[in-house]
């Protein structure tokens, strides 16, 4: 296997993702697939940032993906029939949350801080389920719709044009990709990874190491929440099961499929896993079956996923 | 009000020993294992459904008393051919892989058994009331309360007084040093999964008998099971034990005075838990 140069891979990747709904449907898939499989990964690289980057174990970031998504379809619909303004709302009552939660977690570690997220997570999945009188309990926020992009020149018509709001999510993801990559740069980002990498002796280094995983939290989950805003606008509509903890088990399997140790394995993960759900859920009622057997089996194969591998191989 | 009030802290009672039940087979296999089960909830299910299917050949008494032990069978299978591959291995894939079976496990017994929900009948003689003024008082509910003692009261015995036990304490304590002393490892491993299994099984065919059956019944009761765990300390049994009975009994007084909040106060008290004392309220210190 040659090795592919990191720029050459950006720039592949990049390529992809800019032309892929001219090729979508000729190889059997549609727009909306493509901007799903976005949106996902999206979600498992944030949760990627505190997981592969920090060594931070999170099963609990469907909620603050809810919370975006929430927070969108809310403002919309009661509020201020705007997409930005929607989106800005959504994300910050996620990250707001994260803020929040963090400092009650972030002395914990291993196991015992991944049960403490879930369990939190759980928190907001109840106020969604029993809140109805806001969140329209279990039936969740319909009757609302993305509303279209007023850039001042011009107006952008999201909802009628299905490539359109694929290229409106593709600028979004490529914001935030851009950012997560600059902030695992930088000096900051460099002390995740020797935390990641040696907690203690970061610890003796004069690290604030609580302070900085509180950090890395908020970032993540900020990011996540991104993702929940633009999973609103995609379904012009949210239910709780957008926050349930399975919903944080299939991020945390997308960044494991793809590689958790690589800035692009969450985005190969969510585009497997997205690809295969679509397709499964299309063939037999008993998807959940398949789901949790790709668990199981990528679990016992594929621990360090896709990119791993080829990593692995790479190297003499 | 009284009346009212007594109500819902027994249900709670009830409720707490739910959680504690499984809390405490959950706790077993964590503490030994390093292993969350997230189908721990799947189990309880398949306990249930076992019952089911149990009794019209046994009767109540002998699917309470096969229904457990059959599915610690099957947790004593999973283990060997599944969760055995992940000790030693990143908390990660433990959690991904039980994940994964809680889903398997779901879909497998709304496939065998439908996806309706299913009567389960219990003696007469144990639904009926046992006093007018006490209406909910039912001898299903004291004979619940009492099983659950004595489970745990078992537990307790086995843990401390048999070799078995002995050695999974010791275990939980320093599993390389019980290794080297000659214990086999990965057969205590396994019987300790099996033991929490069987809890997980009792549990599943109480709640059938309470709650009856569908595929998802595990699913509201892990959640609490974890938060039990976590209110009551990592590592600590007795912890556990009581966090299960704290929270049930929580939530029970809760619901009187404000129903819609019954499920939200057990997070605001795992909340208060981790802000005064991360550990919990029996963890050891720097345990995790």
């Amino acid at each position: 296997m040659p090795k592919l140069d990191k720029r050459t891979a950006d720039a592949l990747v990049w390529a992809l993702l800019l032309t892929a709904p001219f090729w979508l449907t000729h190889v059997g898939g549609y727009v909306e697939l493509g901007s799903r499989v976005l949106i996902y990964a999206l979600a498992a690289m944030a949760l990627n940032f505190l997981l592969g980057f920090t060594g931070v174990l999170s099963f609990g970031h469907a909620a603050y993906f809810g919370l975006g998504a929430y927070g969108t379809a809310l403002t919309i619909k009661y509020l201020c029939p705007s997409t930005p303004v929607g989106m800005l709302v959504g994300i910050l009552t996620g990250t707001f949350a994260a803020a929040l939660i963090g400092p009650m977690i972030v002395r914990l570690r291993g196991v015992y801080f991944a049960m403490c997220t879930i369990a939190f997570g759980q928190v907001f999945y109840f106020i969604a389920f029993r809140w109805s009188s806001v969140t329209g309990g279990d039936d969740g926020v319909s009757a609302w719709h993305r509303m279209p992009l007023d850039l001042g020149f011009t107006s952008i018509d999201l909802l009628g044009n299905n490539k359109a709001f694929y290229y409106f999510a593709l600028a979004v993801f490529a914001v935030c990709a851009a950012a997560m990559a600059f902030l695992l740069g930088s000096p900051f980002g460099r002390t995740l990874l020797a935390i990641r990498e040696n907690e203690r002796r970061a610890r003796f280094l004069g690290i604030p190491v609580d302070r900085h995983i509180w950090a890395s939290w908020v970032i993540s989950c900020l990011f996540v929440s991104v993702a929940g805003a633009l999973y609103a606008l995609l379904n012009d509509f949210v239910d709780p099961r957008a926050m349930r903890w399975d919903q944080s088990g299939n991020f945390v399997i997308m960044a494991v499929l793809g590689g958790m140790r690589s800035f692009w394995g969450p985005l190969i993960g969510a585009a497997i896993f997205i690809v295969l759900q679509d397709y499964v859920s299309s063939e037999t009622q008993n998807w959940m079956s398949f789901i949790g057997l790709f668990f199981v089996l990528v679990v016992l194969f594929f621990p360090r996923g896709v990119l791993g591998i080829i990593q692995r191989k790479a190297k003499p | 009000m009284t009346q009212l009030l007594l109500f819902n802290v027994f249900n709670g009672l009830i409720i707490g020993a739910f959680y504690a039940l499984m809390a405490l087979g959950l706790s077993l296999i964590l503490n030994l294992s390093g292993v969350i089960n997230f189908a721990h909830g799947g189990f309880l299910a398949i306990g249930g459904y076992l019952a089911y299917t149990l009794v019209p050949y046994l009767g109540f008494w002998g699917a309470l008393v096969v229904a457990p032990v059959l599915t610690a069978f099957i947790g004593i299978l999973v283990e060997r051919v599944l969760i055995r591959r992940l000790y030693g291995r990143d908390p990660l894939y433990g959690l991904l892989l039980t994940f994964g079976l809680a889903f398997m496990i779901e879909d497998g017994t709304r496939l065998i058994w439908g996806a309706q929900s299913l009567p389960f009948s219990i003696p007469d003689w144990l639904s009926s009331p046992l006093s007018n003024e006490y209406f909910f008082l039912t001898g299903y509910r004291v004979f619940m309360v009492l099983l659950v003692t004595l489970a745990v009261a078992a537990l307790f015995v086995i843990l401390n007084y048999t070799r078995l036990g002995i050695r999974i304490r010791a275990g939980t304590l320093d599993l390389e040093t019980v290794s080297v002393l000659g214990v086999n490892v990965r057969v205590l491993r396994n019987l300790n999964f099996g033991l929490g299994i069987y809890l997980a099984g009792l549990a599943g065919v109480l709640a059938a008998g309470m709650l009856g059956l569908q595929p998802t019944v595990g699913d509201n009761l892990i959640m609490p099971s974890f938060i039990a765990i976590i209110v009551g300390g990592l590592g600590s049994l007795p912890g556990t034990l009581v966090g299960g009975l704290l929270i049930g009994v929580a939530s029970g007084v809760t619901s009187v005075f404000f129903p819609s909040a019954s499920e939200a106060v057990i997070y605001v008290m795992m909340a208060a838990v981790l802000i005064v004392r991360p550990r919990g309220l029996f963890g050891e210190e720097g345990r995790f």
